[in-house]
């Protein structure tokens, strides 16, 4: 078992703990240099699709992990990213403006929703959010001479110093460098004044207010980075589809991308990232799942979206904390072998709770 | 010096008169305790000064200026700070975390250095930090600093809740029934350390408290209400040999 011995307020403050931990996570940033070295191209375009999810996961989970706004409409703001993105480029734009550019636009709309969406809490903001993003997906419908309409239009592929940036083994590096810089803003957003207030509001709202947090305007920030996030992602997911119509950006994907916060874990860069690494795998996992199922099932239209449904529900009711929960616990267990106590993480019952917190 | 000072307040909330027509003022440096049955409008009191609710009708002062049309975000910049009858805390936050965050009416920087953690923004949060560990040393927290709040026993949750609404430097600290449901001894610390906010950090004090062993003990004017209105206001003992509050308490 490891012991932190604190000397220095900065230790708290710094995103490494101490030199282990700088050592692991330096160790795991080598390997994924590495990997295009030595993994075959479909799999570094598969890890590129995590990457990009873990982007996707991680605005997400600033909103609903860490200022507990529940968002189902993070397809639209994906869509808003990714469909400014390529008209820009479609227009000329360079690809290093227009990827600022979409994100910025994202979150300017997020700021929008976020304001109407103030006075909601709970379910119903899920409906108004999830009616948002049916509104976006109208618009990238019937706005047809930007959009494309239901058809569509192939992403175009910018090229840097004669090479095509969505070549598998530049795109690998790309959506990487992308990944590090969001989780990177990301912890910076955590550690100060902002985030804290963030998760104050999802705790306490009326003591968040009390110490002086403006809940109106700390709510909207929090959709606006959020979608901001989202949209940034989206300029890449652009890329990895190669091919934009509106029903890549349905309701399906929001709930694909509840599914990852939640079952990685509400309230942890962790479990956005864990999230990710498992809802890009998982057609992988029901694609081979179907070959083992009776055939009448296995072709059966919407399996999918069941088997989505069944890990969202089976989560929620036996690790609510999601897989980086699990963890936490594996790592308890080996750090306090053979000494752990399965009542450790027994979940007790709250006598305190109010009503309102909900 | 007068530091607070509320003039015929009241609140309906449709037909009830919470609150009516309630004046009182509270001198710099003192220990002012609201007693009262229950419902007789003490919490709904706080929340007014807290901005909380809006009166329907009256004037709240602090320092001077007349803070009714404040918003509730605004009060803990000017130097009013509260804890709750039923603990509000940010459970799922460690203790410095929850402290931390009673510095937000302190805090500086953008949101875009924020981001990108700028040197002053580090300089900032150590500074932040210095303030909330001599809170902590205040009020003996330091073996807690980075518990959750969720496995906090609830006295201790009290004593946090207490040293949150210290970090943000108020002049006026309201409290809401520092006692309730803490045990003799845990009573007898608060009493302590009520006496040395007051004392040593020269905190002037409002609060609503049952324990009348407690407010014997630490209060220098005692506001008696029932049904939203002044029974009786005075030193603790003219207030608890007053007639109308025996009445209120013990009937007739």
């Amino acid at each position: 078992m490891r012991f932190f011995f604190k000397t220095d307020y900065n230790q708290d403050i710094n995103l490494f703990r101490d030199g282990v931990d700088r050592f692991w996570y330096g160790l795991l940033i080598a390997v994924l240099l590495a990997a295009p070295f030595l993994l075959e191209d479909f799999w570094l375009g598969e890890i590129s699709y995590v990457f990009i999810l873990a982007i996707v996961g991680i605005g997400l989970m600033v909103l609903t992990g860490y200022t507990g706004q529940v968002s189902l409409g993070h397809a639209a703001f994906l869509g808003i990213g990714a469909y400014t993105h390529s008209v820009l480029l479609n227009l000329g734009v360079p690809f290093w403006i227009s990827i600022p550019a979409a994100t910025l636009l994202s979150a300017l709309i997020g700021a929008l929703i976020g304001r109407p969406a103030l006075r909601l809490t709970g379910v119903y903001l899920a409906i108004a959010t999830l009616a948002f993003a049916f509104i976006i997906e109208q618009i990238l419908i019937r706005w047809e001479h930007v959009t494309g309409g239901f058809k569509g239009f192939p992403v175009p592929r910018p090229e840097v110093l004669g090479h095509s940036m969505v070549e598998d083994v530049p795109f690998y590096y790309i959506t990487f460098g992308a990944l590090v810089l969001a989780v990177l803003v990301a912890l910076n957003l955590l550690r100060s004044p902002t985030g804290r207030a963030f998760v104050a509001i999802r705790d306490s709202e009326i003591a968040a207010q009390s110490m002086g947090v403006n809940l109106a305007a700390y709510k909207t920030l929090a959709f606006s980075i959020s979608a901001g996030f989202t949209g940034f992602g989206g300029t890449l997911f652009a890329h990895k589809i190669g091919y934009l119509a509106p029903d890549a950006f349905n309701i399906l994907l929001s709930i694909q991308l509840l599914l990852m916060v939640v079952v990685g874990g509400l309230g942890s860069l962790h479990g956005a990232i864990f999230g990710a690494i498992f809802v890009g795998s998982l057609p992988q996992l029901i694609a081979i799942l179907r070959d083992y199922l009776p055939e009448g099932i296995a072709r059966q239209p919407g399996l999918e979206p069941g088997i989505f449904g069944l890990i969202l529900v089976f989560f929620i009711l036996f690790e609510p904390l999601g897989i980086y929960g699990r963890w936490l616990k594996v790592k308890l267990y080996f750090s306090l072998f053979p000494l752990y106590k399965k009542a450790t993480f027994k979940r007790q019952k709250t006598y305190t709770k109010s009503e309102r917190n909900r | 010096m007068t530091l607070f000072q509320a003039d015929n307040l009241a609140i309906n909330f449709g037909g009830i008169k919470a609150v009516d027509g309630v004046s009182f003022d509270v001198q710099k440096g003192q220990v002012f305790t609201i007693i009262g049955p229950n419902g007789a409008g003490k919490t709904t009191v706080f929340n007014l000064i807290s901005r909380i609710y809006d009166p329907t009708s009256g004037v709240l002062r602090f320092e001077g200026n007349d803070i009714t049309g404040v918003p509730p975000h605004k009060i803990a910049a000017m130097g009013i700070a509260r804890t709750f009858q039923n603990i509000e805390l940010f459970e799922h936050a460690t203790v410095l975390h929850n402290l931390l965050l009673g510095r937000h009416a302190h805090r500086g920087g953008n949101l875009a250095s924020q981001l990108l953690f700028l040197p002053s923004v580090r300089k900032m949060e150590l500074e932040h930090r210095e303030k909330v560990e001599h809170v902590i040393d205040f009020l003996d927290l330091q073996h807690y600093r980075d518990t959750y709040i969720v496995n906090l026993p609830y006295g201790a949750r009290k004593v946090v809740e207490l040293a949150r609404a210290l970090c943000t430097e108020p002049k006026l600290l309201l409290l809401d029934e520092p006692s309730s449901g803490l045990n003799t001894e845990e009573t007898e610390d608060m009493a302590f350390w009520i006496h040395d906010i007051r004392n040593e950090l020269g905190i002037t004090v409002l609060m609503v408290e049952h324990d009348m062993t407690l407010v014997n003990e630490v209060s220098d004017r005692v506001l008696a209400l029932n049904y939203g209105r002044v029974l009786a206001l005075g030193t603790p003992s003219e207030v608890q040999s007053h007639p109308e509050v025996v009445k209120a308490y013990l009937g007739d």
